[in-house]
Parts: structure tokens; sequence; C-alpha cells
């Protein structure tokens, strides 16, 4: 039996750019920034007062009853998967429940359910504490919503590989439809943590950007003057489809998800290899997956979170496994870094920068670091013909996950 | 506090928790088969009323709280 070819036939997402995917692109594509100052009260004795918050709360798209017993990482994704469904054209197109399957991850989860719930044991004993406590901080609760939402009941999955989670997710939906699992998997992930705890935790680490005098100048990938990541918050869904599933019901086909490669580092908890060994061999990976010419990959989006160390490793990786021939994007010099949801919202900005002909700007590009020897589009959209492109995600844990996407 | 006082508490209650139009609380109305509250919104049901009214339910007797009228004649009976 030949394997069968993966398409993308929807897209979802709301971000700190915009409660769409049109909406969102549009920003990426002005380059704007959606980072700003938190002037909630608990921000202000935290050394980190920049964060990337949803353009869109979900009160204003989700019914207030609702909202209570779901967590804000699971209204997004629920959000999200909403929008990629519909745009799929798969509302009422009663497809069969036992040929969809959900894949949908987070790198932390529930954090701001436990947190608050805490707090109302602290304050109020244990009989206050809400019943819809676990199910809002389950690691799998938002693929478990989305998958009731859909009605999907060939198999609700949530990868969690930290940063990676969001790519990880399309890789995994990827292989179950190659596998003949499923004909739709709803893939991606969701993010919302943008809370003291998660902040001062990985402020500890020394990991995020300090620059809280000029919240849309903080995240600056590949540029000498970046200090770490900028916190986001938002989900990417992405609906994959059977080929051949998709062209029967005539469905509008954006790319066709070629390939992908996941390895791990076996090195540090959270350093990455010295050599972006593991990188190295996820993008080689994924290349030899997808079928696809180095030459025709004329794009990456990159990981790059304007940490000092990451950027540069990930410049070597792709030198090494690609070439240096392609055109670069770090979207997160705009949304700020999404963690979970993150490889999934990359996916989406590599998939209509093959549709469109565009690979988006990557802003605060003002002095780049020496080690910067692949060609970006600083601050500017450039118009190119991009007939492959890659997507990578890494994640704490030694995590590499690459997706190679191409035109249908 | 009569019954009708008791049972717009209630209705209060379920607006709040459940989404539960006021107007569908009535003494007859049974929580799951009418105002399809589930489990788990039943249980801040009972959280809130032991809140607002001043009583003890135990989880014991919530099962024999089948509709609105169970709820309020326990709470009428209790406060």
């Amino acid at each position: 039996m030949s394997r069968p070819d993966v398409v993308v036939t929807g897209l979802g997402a709301t971000t700190p750019l915009g409660g769409d995917v049109a909406s969102t692109w549009d920003a990426m594509l002005a380059g704007r920034s959606g980072v700003s100052a938190l002037t909630q009260e608990w921000a202000a004795q935290l050394p980190v007062r920049i964060a990337a918050q949803l353009a869109v709360e979900p009160s204003e798209v989700l019914d207030r009853v609702r909202l209570r017993r779901l967590d804000r990482s699971e209204a997004i994704a629920i959000i999200a998967a909403q929008q990629a469904w519909a745009d799929a054209g798969l509302a009422d197109s009663g497809l069969d429940g036992e040929r969809l399957a959900v894949s949908v991850g987070s790198g932390i989860g529930g954090a701001t359910t436990l947190l608050a719930q805490d707090d109302i044991l602290e304050a109020s004993g244990p009989r206050r504490v809400s019943p819809h406590t676990i199910p809002m901080l389950m690691p799998n609760g938002p693929a478990a919503w989305v998958g009731l939402e859909l009605g999907a009941k060939a198999g609700v999955h949530s990868v969690a590989s930290a940063c990676a989670t969001g790519a990880e997710a399309i890789a995994l939906g990827l292989d179950i439809i190659r596998a003949g699992r499923a004909d739709v998997v709803v893939a991606g992930g969701t993010e919302a943590v943008i809370h003291a705890l998660p902040i001062a935790g990985f402020s500890s680490m020394r990991a995020m950007s300090t620059r809280n005098d000029e919240p849309e100048r903080a995240s600056r990938p590949w540029d000498r003057g970046r200090d770490g990541f900028v916190l986001g918050e938002g989900a990417g869904i992405v609906v994959l489809e059977r080929a051949e599933h998709a062209a029967a019901r005539g469905a509008r086909v954006y790319a066709r998800l070629a390939g992908a490669g996941i390895t791990s580092d076996a090195y540090d908890i959270v350093q990455p290899h010295a050599e972006g060994e593991g990188a190295i061999r996820a993008i080689a990976r994924a290349i030899a997956d997808a079928d696809v010419a180095k030459r025709d990959i004329v794009h990456v989006n990159a990981h790059a979170t304007s940490t000092p160390v990451g950027d540069m490793l990930e410049i070597g990786a792709l030198h090494k496994a690609l070439g240096d021939h392609p055109v670069l994007a770090a979207t997160k010099s705009m949304t700020g870094h999404l963690l979970g949801a993150a490889g999934a919202l990359e996916s989406i900005a590599t998939i209509l920068a093959i549709r469109d002909g565009v690979v988006p700007p990557t802003i605060n590009l003002d002095d780049p670091d020496d080690g910067l020897t692949l060609e970006v589009a600083a601050h500017k959209a450039r118009h190119m013909e991009i007939p492959a492109a890659l997507n990578n995600a890494f994640g704490f844990g030694g995590h590499n996950v690459a997706l190679v996407f191409a035109r249908p | 506090m009569t019954r009708d006082e008791i049972t717009t508490g209630l209705a209060e209650i379920l607006e709040e928790v459940a989404g539960v139009n006021p107007d569908d609380v009535a003494e007859g109305k049974s929580f799951t088969d009418d105002l399809d509250v589930d489990s788990l919104s039943m249980v801040e049901v009972v959280v809130a009323a032991e809140e607002k009214f001043g009583v003890k339910i135990p989880d014991n007797e919530v099962q024999n709280l089948k509709t609105v009228g169970d709820a309020v004649t326990y709470i009428e009976a209790q406060s």
C-alpha cells in the first residue's frame, strides 16, 4: 500500500495579533508587535512585566457559563478549532466521527486554574474548590474538549513536549493519517499561562527578556540586543486530511504536509545540544521524509525565540541540514513565544507563506548578530515563490521537531 | 424565608452556575431532566445554596433533591 498524501484544509487561531487567522496574518505581514506591558497588579513585583496577550478575549467568543468550566487554554483551543473546522468546510459535512481524530497539546497545561483553585483552597477550604478543577487543569483537557466539540471518535491525543508541542502534535496527526487510523485530524497547540508563577519560573532561569520599558522591541531574534524570550498566549489549530479524502469532497487545499522529523537530544534537561546535533537530525529527517528537494525549501519559519544561545545554534543547524539558500522568518519577534502553541501558530504562518508567496518580516532585527549567516526578511515582508518551507520547534526536555510543508 | 423566596434564590444560583433561565425554574422542575444541570454543576449549586441560605446540605442528602421543590423543602426545614 502506498503512503497517502496529507494536506492542510483548514486553519484556526487566536493570538496576540488577532482573534483569527486572517487578522493574525495581516498583522504579521505588516510587522506589528503583539507585545505590551503587563499592567495587572500581580505583575508589579515581577522582574518581567511584559507579555504578548490575546488580542481578543475568549469571553468575546464563548458564553460566560461555558467559560466557567474551561481553563483559558481550553477555551482558546476550542475557539481555534471551531474556526479551523468551519474553514475546512467540515461543519455540517456529516463526517464520520470514527474517521476523525484530535491531536492538541499544551506545554504547561491548566496552570492558572491550578493556582486560582489553590488560592480558594487556602482562603476558603476544600469544599469551595470548583468541581471543574480537574477537567480544567488536566493536560489532555484542551484535546478532549476539542474532541467533544467536533465529535472525534478515532482518538484524542495530547502531546506534551514543551515548546515543541504544537509542531509535534501536527507530526502525530501526519502519522495517524498515514497509518490509516483517521481521514481527518484536528491538530495543534494551545497555551495560556500569563501569570506570576510561570513568569517567575522562566525568569529565574534567566530565559526571559527584561526589556520592560520597550515591550514592542523586547522580542528580537538574532539581534545583538536580544536578552530572552517574551511570553505569549494563544492557540493554533490546523485541519489535516488525507489528500484523496479532501479531493473527493472538493475541499480547498492550503498546502501539503510533506514530512516531519522528530528527535531528542539526550543531552540536558533544558540546554540544547551544544552543536545543535538533535536539531540537525530533526531537520534532516523531515527533509528525507518529505521527499522534497532541499533547493525547493526556500523559506524557514525558525524556532528563534530571542534567547542568546538558542537563536545561533539553530542557524548552525540550518546551515548543516539544509544549506545557505533559505530566507528565514522569526515570527516570534511579533507574537512572542506561545510555548506549546508556538509550533502550531508558526506552522500556520509557514503554510500561508507558501500560499501567498511571501516571507513574513522579522521585526526588531536592527543589529544582526555576527552569527546570522542566513538571509532574513528583516523589518519588511519579502515576496517570493515558495514551493516548500520548513518549520522548526524545539522544547525544554531536548525535543526537536521539524515539519516540511509544500505547495499542494 | 418563604418557599417563593427560596425558589427565587435557587434560580439566581442556577443562572449563575449553569446558565438556566430563571423563568424556567419552578418547584416541579427536575434539576437534571428539565433544567439540564449536570452532576458537576449540581455540586456547585449545592455549595452556593449552603452559602446563600446558611444551611448544610450533606452529600448523602443531595441525591434526594431531584426537583427544585425537593431542595426548597429541605432548605426550608433547615433554615
